[in-house]
């Protein structure tokens, strides 16, 4: 009897891992919006397509690629990435295409220009920043170090040391 | 050295105040895409006509016709597309302005019923299913409202609805003084 409900358990067990395992695999695949009939054929074009697609905003959405947009516009521009890819044109000059209609904001990653300077650059200004503060940092206190060592006791007040240290031991 | 160092925070704490009274002004909308079309020729674009609205067809050629213009990125599914409808038909009717609309996603048989039903202010109607101009003008969503000038360029162009505040304050006082400016060249 209790046998046979171990066995029940564990069969229960097992299906219940599989049933996880898959799930978790599901979930783990990467979330898209690429509906089945915007797919091109052929494979090599696809991958571009949605190569390009990562790095192109979904205008209404703001922080989600059309890759991984649901909305209309995200499809419609979809499906222009791929007319264009079949046309033949490379990744630059279709991101191009979106960004004089669009302009950088279509762009995920802000290219290096004289107004993203700043935002490109202060992970190194701020690094630069630490870097001074902490050398003056420690230079001053080297410095204070420095100035804090005093001159050795004299010959007296070494005598006068050693009499108060001997006249505290014998207490 | 270190008197320097202790107004540090101070200037600090201004140079954050200054940014957040940037960041807060109400006229400032952070969401606001600027057209990339300004100043610029329109691509080459032919729309077929909506059946049925006794409109005729849109096209590029139709836009450099000296005379300056609106066009209205419209569908009947759109609710702002609705509130903005009345404002579009005085302007018609009340002013020589030449409005253009643009059926933007939207079934022809749903526009021309939305048309029949609340009144066709325009001069020109393009049927745009596919988006495929809807692109090519940066489109984010509808309405939208362009201004051409009399050479077919894009000076301004405004996301969301037209109210009277919009219309009078920043259209009239621009298609005026575009009409001007097309007169001092010609």
């Amino acid at each position: 009897m209790i046998r046979a409900l171990s066995d029940k358990f564990s069969a229960l067990r097992l299906a219940l891992a599989v049933a996880l395992s898959l799930f978790a695999g599901l979930a783990s695949l990467p979330a898209c919006s690429v509906e089945p009939d915007e797919v091109l054929p052929d494979a090599q074009q696809e991958a571009l397509a949605r190569e390009i697609s990562k790095q192109l905003r979904c205008v209404v959405c703001q922080n989600q690629s059309i890759d991984d947009s649901d909305a209309s516009i995200a499809k419609d521009m979809r499906l222009k990435v791929r007319e264009l890819v079949v046309q033949g044109q490379d990744e630059q000059s279709i991101k191009s295409y979106f960004v004089e209609r669009y302009g950088n904001y279509v762009l995920l990653r802000p290219p290096f220009d004289a107004s993203t300077a700043l935002l490109w650059l202060m992970p190194l200004i701020l690094l630069a920043v630490a870097a001074i503060g902490i050398a003056v940092a420690l230079m001053r206190r080297q410095k204070t170090l420095k100035n804090n060592t005093e001159a050795p006791l004299s010959a007296e007040e070494q005598d006068r040391l050693e009499a108060l240290l001997h006249e505290e031991s014998k207490s | 050295m270190m008197r320097w160092l202790f107004f540090l925070p101070l200037v600090v704490f201004a140079v954050l105040v200054g940014l957040w009274f940037w960041g807060l002004n109400p006229n400032r909308d952070p969401n606001a895409l600027p057209s990339q079309l300004i100043n610029k020729e329109l691509p080459a674009f032919a729309l077929p006509a909506l059946e049925g609205s006794g409109s005729p067809a849109l096209a590029r050629s139709d836009l450099s016709d000296g005379q300056v213009k609106l066009i209205n990125f419209f569908a009947s599914w759109c609710v702002p597309c609705r509130a903005e409808h009345p404002h579009l038909e005085t302007l018609a009717k009340e002013t020589s302005l030449p409005i253009h609309g643009i059926a933007w996603r939207d079934e022809p048989a749903a526009t021309l019923a939305w048309l029949q039903n609340l009144g066709n202010p325009y001069t020109r109607i393009g049927v745009d299913q596919k988006n495929t101009v809807g692109l090519d003008f940066g489109i984010t969503g509808v309405p939208e409202t362009f201004i051409i000038d009399a050479k077919g360029r894009v000076r301004y162009r405004h996301q969301g609805p037209l109210d009277p505040r919009i219309i009078n304050t920043v259209i009239t006082p621009l298609v005026q003084a575009l009409r001007r400016e097309a007169e001092e060249a010609s």
